[in-house]
């Protein structure tokens, strides 16, 4: 039985501190700029901070991956390359990819960087994934969240490198790294730009009864009753009205996180080599709760305990959970 | 499968704190120049991540308080003000509200503001990404804010912040015990 | 360089009989060079169409028109592998893949490579055709700018470019059936509710703004590109095909418009206002090409600059 590594997310050096000292056995970050797909203000790293992280992050036994899983438009692929020689330069541990240019020039250029391929890449059958292996010597894929652990069970057999898995976090339904939701009403594209309902775009709206609208761009894609819990301000997670459905409803998904606790026995049983937990975007706080809860649970079952789960239903989206995927194919 | 909790609003009223009235506002200017200075002094990066937004003035209003605070992170120009709730605020780019313990809690890293969002406990208005890029900053703050001011306070302020911690604690269990 | 109107893949469910009849009124009456045929969107429902597509495409290549045949876009379950492996060993016609896992069976094949892969960049694109891409169609959300890049190295490397001009763009892709879900369905039960909305169904905001069309696992935009004004411009970038994509409107007439226009025999403001003649129920856009929201629409002629 593999005992799956913890990759967790870090925003900030000082996420990436409360990761390491809650036992990650790897954090994934990234630069200040639109190499990779969290490119929010006020998050990431300089180069100066992430030489420091790593160093910190090493000391503790943990390991660093960057993410470069954003796609280069045409004209401005220098800001990728440089980014991977920099991963380089400072000893990442991994580059976590996902356009075919970038792995190219990672693996010509830096031979011994792990490349891992990342969700964006969207690699969703055994074929994708061994096109990429073969091609650029991808060592790990991340999977996308739409496969139950029974189709992740018979992926791992039949494809030649390490497989990760989303376990906790943003639940979103749409094919990562085949979005332009967000372009089409900001101007700001996903893959080229980083930004997924970049903040600036972002308006809420109260009115006297105390419900609150979510405004992107313009449109009005959610509104909350006075005791709604609320979401995400991104489109997937909206509601809107449709002829069948004239009352409004969550046309995509409904403000809900992926906690996979539950089902981490049956994925390591599926010989799953590391499991991510979600959340760059997120604070310290919650890095800390869900990373030491995580850390616990696998190591209880690692020790052939039953793992304790820390409710970590409050730091979810809408307060509310799901096992996604994982667990049926229903949900398609 | 979903499991859903709908968590009560949160509570209102949390007692009299040493340094918040009955003190009259202008008793607390002093305090709050203290304290931005500090954290200025002792987190020059945090400037770097507010980028243009340091610039900007935020309007933080503990809804529970009769004052509400007012906030300019430029290094350069550093103003954070106590005003009074009654009068018209000045102008500024974002406003965020919640309860005077919410509040602390998040400068404190405690707490989640995605979390605390989702459930409907922390209200943004107006420029979300200044309000964003300033809860990042102050995220990427090592020491805990709420620590740091309590120290400058000597016994009695780390004694009214373990007070107050506590009375977090158990707004979070009467939360758990109605879910 | 010449220039070439082509019409994209049918992204819709419809009937068998109204592809058909579709499709030999295109053979019989519409200028476009190329017709690429094939379900890209959903594999269940890839029956429904086996049995003419042979009919159709030969039908098509009798009327003097170029057929390429697509592939699905997602590919995940068996039957969609199958289907995927089956279709990338046909032989004879030109194929267009909208999936990576295609290109497990291509590399070292002539292939064309779709709007729904990922190439973003000259590198990218000088890597597939170093492995037997010989034609490539833009994602619809690249800027002027982006497309320039991509039309110098296109011109280098000696391979097509093809940009859509006309019709709802795709945004976005799922592996859960948005239609089968406004229906309070599961994919495996969807009883092809899809059929209904030929076009695609409306999603409007709760105040009750039109905002996006569901196509199955698809979502597409609501408003219809419109790039009649830029062709010109476009063509001197680099681009050599200009893609019109299916829709129920009179597409003869539309195909025509785009093509008089593509061929300098109509001036633009004539196409434009002729467009808006035919009756289509939702606003023009054009501001991803322009670097804009892409629900935007700009006025104007002039070049962008970058």
């Amino acid at each position: 039985m593999i005992k799956p590594e913890l990759i967790c997310p870090a925003g900030t050096p000082a996420a990436l501190r409360s990761a390491v000292d809650a036992g990650a056995d790897a954090v994934y970050c990234g630069f200040q700029n639109e190499t990779n797909a969290r490119n929010f203000v006020g998050l990431n790293f300089t180069d100066a901070e992430l030489e420091k992280s790593i160093q910190y992050a090493h000391d503790g036994g943990t390991k660093v991956l960057i993410t470069l899983n954003t796609f280069p438009p045409a004209g401005k692929f220098d800001l990728w390359r440089q980014a991977a020689d920099t991963a380089a330069r400072l000893g990442a541990d991994a580059c976590i990819v996902a356009d075919i240019a970038v792995a190219e020039y990672i693996q010509r250029k830096h031979p011994d960087m792990r490349i891992h391929l990342s969700v964006q890449a969207a690699a969703s059958s055994p074929e994708a994934i061994e096109y990429y292996v073969r091609e650029f010597g991808v060592k790990r894929v991340v999977l996308p969240r739409i496969m139950t652990v029974g189709e992740i069970k018979g992926l791992v057999e039949e494809i030649p490198c390490e497989v990760e898995t989303f376990i906790f976090g943003n639940h979103g339904l749409m094919v990562e790294g085949r979005c332009s939701l967000t372009n089409y009403v900001t101007g700001q594209s996903t893959n080229m730009d980083g930004a997924c309902s970049p903040a600036a775009c972002v308006k809420y709206e109260r009115a006297d009864d105390g419900s609150m609208s979510t405004k992107l761009g313009g449109y009005m894609i959610d509104r909350f009753g006075p005791n709604e819990t609320a979401g995400y301000p991104t489109i997937c997670k909206g509601r809107y009205r449709a002829d069948p459905r004239e009352d409004g409803y969550y046309a995509f998904e409904e403000p809900i996180s992926l906690n996979a606790s539950t089902m981490l026995p049956e994925l390591i049983n599926a010989g799953v080599h590391a499991f991510k937990i979600e959340g760059r975007q997120r604070s310290r706080a919650y890095v800390k709760k869900v990373v030491g809860a995580f850390r616990e649970a696998v190591d209880a079952i690692m020790a052939g305990q039953e793992p304790k789960l820390a409710d970590l239903v409050a730091l979810t989206e809408g307060q509310k959970q799901t096992e996604g995927a994982l667990k049926t194919k229903k949900w398609r | 499968m979903t499991s859903h909790i709908t968590p009560p609003r949160p509570s209102r009223g949390v007692g009299a704190l040493p340094f918040t009235p009955p003190l009259p506002l202008f008793l607390l200017q002093p305090v709050l120049n203290r304290i931005v200075r500090k954290i200025a002094a002792e987190n020059p990066d945090m400037f770097a991540r507010l980028g243009p937004h340091r610039h900007e003035h935020f309007l933080i209003d503990p809804t529970n308080m009769p004052f509400m605070l007012y906030l300019r992170p430029d290094p350069d120009a550093l103003d954070f003000r106590a005003i009074n709730r009654c009068t018209t605020p000045p102008p500024h780019v974002a406003r965020i509200s919640g309860s005077f313990l919410d509040l602390l809690t998040l400068m404190d890293a405690e707490q989640d503001g995605d979390a605390l969002f989702f459930s409907r406990d922390l209200i943004v208005t107006g420029d979300t990404e200044a309000v964003v890029c300033l809860r990042n900053a102050l995220d990427d703050v090592d020491e805990p804010i709420a620590e740091s001011v309590a120290d400058m306070f000597g016994p009695p302020g780390r004694a009214a912040l373990n007070a107050l911690r506590r009375a977090a604690e158990n707004a979070t269990k009467r939360k758990e015990a109605q879910s | 360089m010449s220039v070439e109107l082509t019409l994209g893949p049918n992204l819709f469910h419809w009937s068998a009989e109204k592809k058909r009849d579709f499709y030999y009124r295109i053979a019989d009456e519409s200028p476009v060079s190329t017709v690429y045929l094939g379900e890209v969107i959903c594999s269940k429902r890839t029956p429904f169409f086996e049995d003419d597509m042979e009919a159709v495409a030969e039908r098509l290549e009798r009327a003097g028109k170029k057929v390429v045949f697509c592939s699905l876009s997602e590919v995940v379950i068996k039957r969609e592998r199958n289907l995927l492996r089956d279709w990338s060993q046909q032989e004879g016609r030109d194929l267009e893949l909208n999936n990576t896992a295609a290109l497990l069976y291509l590399k070292g094949k002539p292939h064309r490579v779709g709007a729904l892969l990922n190439v973003y960049n000259e590198e990218t694109m000088a890597y597939l055709a170093r492995q037997g891409a010989t034609h490539f169609a833009l994602l619809p959300e690249l800027p002027r700018n982006v497309i320039a890049v991509l039309g110098e190295r296109a011109k280098e490397l000696g391979v097509g470019l093809e940009a859509q001009v006309f019709g709802r763009a795709s945004l976005a892709l799922s592996a859960r059936c948005y239609h089968a879900r406004a229906h309070e369905r599961t994919k495996d039960n969807c009883q092809f509710v899809c059929e209904n909305d030929t076009d695609g169904m409306t999603l409007r905001t709760m105040d009750d703004r039109p905002f996006l069309t569901i196509n199955g696992i698809q979502t597409l935009t609501y408003g219809y590109l419109d790039l009649l004004a830029d062709m010109a411009d476009m063509a001197a970038l680099g681009v050599t095909h200009f893609r019109v994509m299916p829709h129920t409107c009179d597409m003869v007439a539309v195909t025509r418009i785009f093509d008089d226009v593509l061929k300098g025999r109509m001036e633009v403001a004539e196409g434009e206002a002729r467009l808006r003649d035919l009756g289509i129920d939702a606003p023009f856009i054009n501001g991803f090409y322009r670097g804009k929201a892409g629900d935007n629409w700009v006025d104007g002629t002039e070049a962008m600059s970058a």
